[in-house]
């Protein structure tokens, strides 16, 4: 016990209990404590970097890093071209991921990912208590109770940030004698053989990538056809870095892709033999095969939440939010990092958020402990007044290079709302979805990004009247300049009445 | 698959899809994606764009909403979306969840390419048009 209690956070009772300390958890509380808000962090892990302390399996990140994009690294308009590193209010922490990448590429390898979230760490100055695992969940009265290895934890709200990287493979027959992506072995392994991948996402096409160079022969086979994201203009599809088996396959050099569900998976002597069904013609087609991998996704390690009364929902099991990430079926419990995908905003034109990735939630978690300041723990937050000819010039810097903007389009949104005593008010970022569904809400605007899957971004204004929202899309432009003559008068002109003397008032 | 191994047993409770064999309700699980909403949630939100999606209700129960009145309510197995869907255009009327809602969802843009080919899905589709064909001139007399 002696060295427990060396450790932060002893078991007790606590305002609030975040779990985890992958990103996701340490963006949580490190806006908290910025807050000074009041709780603790809990971890089985020894150290910072949840999921990316393993993975990616071929050991670099998807999301880049650019060294130079015509701002300062410690700008807030940087954070657009950087993708990795946390988001903080001081100058001197932010773009740690730049500082630390070699330079080779601006996809940061993992080693440097990992590196970069414990600098942070050490630099904000963020307390968690490691190796404690999270084992049970109970109630009692308005408390939830945290069974954890280092013993019991008491608190009126938790928040999860417990990531999506529990291995899944579907019930297919056979399927649990193959590996999963988690259990790939070394390329070099791989050579001359002939290696079946379930799933054609990301995981798949990444380790096709990488076995590119060894493998004899590749299948990729999963019943949806493969999207790409260059088509999906989103982070929907298979990302550029993957594409080259693709390439391979119309190319006809070795990789097959197919549109097939995975019948049954059987051993035949030394190799398996795979059966497939066509998902457009339903024909049978059967493949002998030295290796089968299994990329068919992870899921949420929620434990017992589910039996508390956690909603869950598709494959991954991913807890189903209110636009605040709070748990839409058990209130009092929340959700930070990569599991806030489960919150889906108004996936306008079908194109979802990038909650999970880093780039995304780092918002989402900014956002969401300012709710909890508000909401649960009765702080008085500011905000700001501003006059009538600042609203212009704010919205369209922000839909022109706010990177809270950029990245979370149509989920994340700019908002000023109206007070009938205090005036124009900016509220800051909130999600969209609360501004546009709130029938109670006062007069005001938000401004979002939006993408609709063909064109250049464009910005859209969401502007309440009288319990009544009105959307209106302005155009897009070719350099992704919304600040020009054409969009301010455009904007004035929406703006119109809300912005009335009558309606506003100025800062005094 | 992006849905839950329950979705292809659902399925077959619904009229919907009931004319299908259930080798062809596996293949349908596989073309959708599943979605939660929390009750009081919106789903579609009248004239707004970027909003279409097919919608088929798996769990719950959603509300239709025109010009902020409450018009009809849905169950699981009914559908909505398509209209935006099909033209293209906004939404025009709010839709509700009127308790947890889970539901299974296809893209605007994928849905031509799924009812051609499943022609009987289309056909009960169809009839479920003329249903809302009717209701709205109830509500209009």
């Amino acid at each position: 016990m002696a060295e427990l209690s060396e450790e932060p956070f002893p078991p007790g009772r606590y305002e609030l209990i975040v779990v985890g300390s992958g990103p996701g958890a340490l963006q949580l509380t490190y806006c908290l404590t910025r807050l000074g808000l009041d709780h603790a962090v809990i971890s089985d892990d020894p150290a910072p970097g949840g999921m990316f302390r393993r993975w990616p399996i071929f050991q670099r990140m998807l999301s880049w890093t650019k060294p130079y994009a015509g701002f300062e690294h410690r700008s807030r308009e940087y954070e657009r071209f950087d993708w990795n590193s946390l988001a903080c209010d001081e100058e001197e922490h932010r773009a740690v991921m730049a500082e630390v990448m070699d330079g080779t590429s601006y996809f940061p390898s993992r080693p440097e990912m990992e590196r970069g979230l414990v600098i942070f760490a050490e630099r904000a100055g963020l307390q968690v208590r490691y190796g404690c695992r999270w084992e049970s969940t109970g109630r009692e009265g308005q408390d939830f109770i945290l069974g954890t290895s280092d013993g019991e934890y008491r608190a009126p709200l938790l928040v999860f940030a417990v990531g999506v990287a529990e291995p899944w493979k579907p019930s297919t027959p056979g399927l649990e004698d193959a590996a999963h992506y988690g259990d790939l072995r070394p390329v070099e392994t791989y050579a001359d053989r002939r290696v079946f991948i379930i799933g054609k996402q990301n995981s798949g096409f990444e380790i096709a990538t990488g076995l590119l160079p060894v493998a004899r022969q590749i299948v990729l086979a999963s019943p949806s056809p493969t999207k790409l994201s260059v088509n999906t203009r989103s982070l929907v599809g298979v990302r550029a870095r993957y594409v080259q088996p693709y390439e391979d396959s119309v190319l006809a050099g070795g990789v097959v892709i197919l549109d097939a569900s995975i019948e049954s998976v059987e051993p035949a002597g030394a190799a398996f033999r795979v059966t497939t069904r066509n998902a457009h013609d339903g024909s049978a087609l059967v493949f002998e095969v030295d290796d089968v991998i299994a990329a068919t996704g992870f899921v949420a390690p929620l434990r017992d939440l589910p039996e508390l009364g956690v909603a869950t929902f598709g494959h991954s099991r991913l807890p189903a939010q209110t636009p605040f990430w709070r748990s839409a079926t058990v209130p009092g419990i929340y959700f930070a990092g990569t599991l806030t995908q489960g919150s889906l905003g108004l996936r306008k034109h079908g194109i979802p958020s990038n909650s999970g990735a880093v780039q995304g939630y780092r918002y989402n978690a900014r956002v969401l402990a300012r709710h909890l300041a508000q909401t649960r723990f009765n702080r008085d937050l500011e905000r700001p007044r501003l006059g009538t000819d600042q609203v212009i010039p704010l919205l369209l810097a922000e839909v022109s290079r706010g990177p809270e903007l950029w990245h979370q389009r149509s989920y994340l949104a700019r908002v000023l709302t109206i007070d009938a005593e205090q005036g124009l008010g900016d509220e800051g970022v909130l999600p969209l979805a609360h501004f546009v569904d709130d029938d109670r809400g006062p007069d005001g605007v938000a401004i979002a990004l939006e993408s609709n899957g063909r064109d250049e971004p464009y910005p859209a204004v969401y502007i309440r009247r009288a319990n009544k929202v009105s959307e209106h899309l302005l155009p897009s432009h070719p350099l992704l300049d919304f600040e020009g003559a054409g969009y301010v008068s455009e904007l004035a002109a929406q703006l119109g009445e809300l912005l009335s003397p009558s309606l506003s008032r100025p800062v005094p | 698959m992006d849905v839950r191994d329950d979705v292809t047993e659902l399925l077959a409770g619904f009229s919907l899809f009931a004319d299908l064999s259930s080798a062809e309700r596996e293949r349908v699980a596989h073309t959708f994606k599943e979605a939660w909403f929390a009750e009081g949630e919106r789903i579609l939100r009248q004239g707004i764009s970027g909003g279409s999606a097919f919608y088929v209700i798996l769990e719950g129960s959603a509300g239709i909403r025109v010009d902020g009145v409450e018009r009809w309510s849905l169950k699981p197995g009914e559908f909505f979306g398509e209209i935006s869907s099909l033209l293209g255009e906004v939404a025009v009327a709010d839709i509700m969840a009127l308790t947890p809602l889970r539901c299974l969802v296809l893209e605007g843009d994928q849905l031509e390419s799924f009812l051609v080919s499943h022609p009987k899905v289309m056909y009960r589709v169809l009839q479920g048009e003329a249903r809302k064909v009717r209701n709205t001139t109830q509500w209009q007399n």
